[in-house]
């Protein structure tokens, strides 16, 4: 399938939207105003513009702690994200939710939460309720390589495949969950796609740092659920460049190899992408630096437009406890 | 007006008179469809609506309260059923962390009205995992609505309101009331989530009492009158939100106050009523309230071992008339003979 030139530069745009809001988040998170845990996922942009670009704006998408490139991938407001990791009553939540739970409902990101794995099941009931209600509208689920530990994603996926749910279950292995690497947690004769297709999943494996591979298939996989095929798994292999949870590198700390670092990021999925573009003359490289550039300044009054927004008052945190 | 229907029968009428007004409902829970039908609360149902409005599912009580949620949060109004309470303790990641936060977190965005049946379980050797009353650890979380219905009437009418109702209803259903008739009308009707019933109107005692421990206090309450003591019972029904007004006026009322809960004591549903009411009605109380429970072990399986396992009317009694100093003698603690505890009665034979 080859993409227009016009999705080719958007998925551009994209990762360069995620790439710079979180850029900027690591240039003030010291300064200790933004006052929650923030789980970055600078890297693995490729993973989160890929995949949203592939559904529409009437389709769903749900995520779990790692979830800025998937909310803004999704369509979500720039500043309405900064602001509610700022903690203000501008923010998506309202101030309640943080970096962690994240919301535009507008753009279909139906929420994140932390709770690793729990979100899997939840993106699942949105898409039983498509079907029951004969919608013509699919699910993305995100997932990390961590969640494939946790035995919900077991009965998610037999749930998905015995009611051929419209579902795309978009795994993002980034090797680590929170600090411990894969060949502590998993055997390496355990494929993540083997598990998926052990329940009868279809599944496919692709190169997480390269946009328009995670296009290509996320749009047959969801092609196949609004021709009513049912389910599909996709397990994306990237990398996240920074610590855990905060705006730091964690290899100096002994966290990570160094060189397994140094590696990962000699594979910079915005630069493989916008090499691509410049040596297919898609895209002229001044074209690609205004866009960038652009993205950076959005990133910027958005961090201002939180700054500038008022704290929610006190008086509403028991606000919400029921409908 | 007059007609007498099941605590069971009354479920399943709840739950069809909503099917058939509301799309959106569904039922679903393992055993749903199946010729037991949830020991007859959901008998017919698949039937008359049909399997994408009334379904089985895989033994996965976990996610499958994720997908319910999320089910919800999209529109559809899903009744779920655990067969005992304790199948549901895989999901309280989902209940507690995810059913119970998601319109808070996201500041009333969502809206989660999805209905957890669970089933109390006891007696006929059912033993530690198939017996636990565990209303407390649902009560303890804001966001979460629970009830526990003790009459078919109420079960009927709080049924209706909770699949209404916009928010998590956790709903404690105690096996031994699945087969105790009462006057239900026929027409849908709804009793309010939150509000507790003075079931007998008295002036020494206050026994507030949750679920089957409601039929144990108002045996009680008819042996206390046998000696010239007046108790009032009041039957909570809800846990949370939690109906303080008419506690404390029945305290204020009578001085006294007896909780008597279908479980152990410990961080328990007695323990907040009493502290409610050492609290909020301190200068009423004549004496110390006293909590009546089961002991802090798990039930046991043997009936050897458990028929002394659950309080029961004389106990309460005991308690009214120690609290009161009057003499406790002839009362009977043991079981008829030839009789053992582990079933409601005589005609409730097991396995269940």
């Amino acid at each position: 399938m080859a993409l227009s030139p016009e999705t080719r530069i958007q998925l551009f745009q994209m990762q360069a939207a995620i790439r710079t809001a979180e850029e900027a988040i690591v240039r003030h998170y010291h300064e200790q105003e933004m006052r929650c845990p923030v789980h970055l996922c600078i890297g693995q942009e490729a993973v989160s513009a890929g995949a949203c670009a592939a559904v529409l704006r009437s389709d769903y998408a749900i995520s779990h702690h790692r979830s800025h490139g998937h909310y803004l991938g999704k369509g979500g407001n720039l500043n309405a994200m900064m602001a509610e990791i700022y903690g203000k009553a501008t923010g998506c939540s309202g101030g309640k939710g943080g970096s962690m739970h994240l919301i535009d409902l507008d753009a279909g990101f139906l929420g994140a939460a932390p709770i690793v794995g729990s979100t899997i099941p939840i993106g699942l009931g949105a898409a039983f309720s498509a079907h029951l209600k004969k919608e013509d509208r699919v699910t993305l689920v995100f997932l990390g390589d961590g969640a494939m530990e946790s035995g919900v994603v077991h009965e998610s996926f037999n749930f998905a495949v015995l009611k051929k749910l419209p579902v795309v279950f978009v795994c993002e292995n980034n090797l680590y969950s929170v600090n411990s690497p894969m060949h502590v947690r998993q055997s390496h004769v355990r494929r993540l796609v083997d598990i998926a297709t052990g329940h009868g999943l279809p599944a496919a494996d692709g190169d997480g740092n390269d946009a328009e591979a995670v296009y290509r298939l996320t749009k047959d996989a969801t092609d196949r659920a609004r021709r009513g095929d049912g389910p599909s798994f996709l397990e994306f292999s990237t990398y996240r460049w920074r610590e855990h949870c905060g705006q730091n590198f964690d290899h100096p700390a002994g966290f990570r190899d160094e060189q397994e670092v140094v590696s990962w990021m000699e594979r910079d999925p915005i630069s493989i992408h916008r090499h691509a573009l410049i040596d297919e003359k898609i895209a002229h490289p001044d074209e690609l630096d205004r866009i960038y550039a652009a993205q950076e300044a959005l990133a910027a009054s958005a961090i201002e437009f939180a700054i500038n927004s008022p704290f929610p008052d006190p008086n509403t945190a028991a606000d919400h406890i029921y409908a | 007006m007059n007609r007498q229907i099941s605590y069971a029968e009354a479920l399943c009428e709840a739950q069809r008179q909503t099917l058939d007004a509301d799309d959106q409902v569904i039922v679903i829970g393992l055993g749903v469809p199946d010729p037991k039908g949830i020991f007859n609360s959901t008998s017919g149902l698949q039937e008359e609506f049909g399997p994408d409005r009334v379904m089985d599912m895989p033994l996965s009580e976990n996610a499958m309260t994720g997908v319910v949620i999320g089910a919800a949060m999209t529109g559809l109004r899903p009744v779920m059923t655990h067969q005992r309470v304790d199948f549901a303790m895989t999901a309280m990641e989902q209940i507690i962390n995810q059913a119970a936060k998601w319109h808070y977190m996201f500041n009333g965005q969502h809206k989660v009205p999805i209905v957890v049946r669970m089933v109390v379980g006891r007696g006929w050797g059912q033993g530690p995992q198939h017996s636990q009353s565990l209303q407390s650890l649902f009560a303890h979380i804001p966001g979460l609505k629970v009830i526990m219905p003790t009459s078919a009437h109420d079960a009927k009418g709080m049924l209706i309101s909770a699949i209404e109702d916009d928010n998590p209803v956790i709903s404690l259903e105690h096996r031994w009331l699945y087969g105790i008739k009462d006057f239900v009308p026929e027409e849908p009707f709804r009793v309010p989530l939150g509000k507790a019933r003075v079931m007998r109107e008295g002036t020494d005692v206050t026994i507030v009492s949750l679920s089957y421990m409601t039929l144990e206090a108002l045996s009680a309450a008819e042996t206390l009158e046998t000696r010239g003591v007046n108790a009032e019972v009041v039957d909570l029904r809800s846990l949370r939100p939690l109906d303080e007004q008419t506690i404390l006026d029945s305290i204020k009322k009578t001085g006294r106050l007896i909780v008597a809960d279908t479980t152990n004591k410990m961080y328990g549903a007695s323990a907040e009523i009493a502290a409610l009411a050492t609290e909020k009605a301190f200068s009423s109380l004549r004496g110390a309230p006293v909590r009546i429970g089961s002991p802090e072990h798990p039930a046991p399986t043997s009936p050897a071992l458990a028929d002394q396992y659950y309080p029961r009317a004389p106990h309460i009694a005991a308690a009214v008339l120690e609290m009161l100093e009057l003499p406790v003698d002839g009362l009977r603690f043991d079981p008829p003979e030839g009789r053992r505890l582990d079933q409601p009665n005589a005609s409730f034979t097991g396995p269940f």
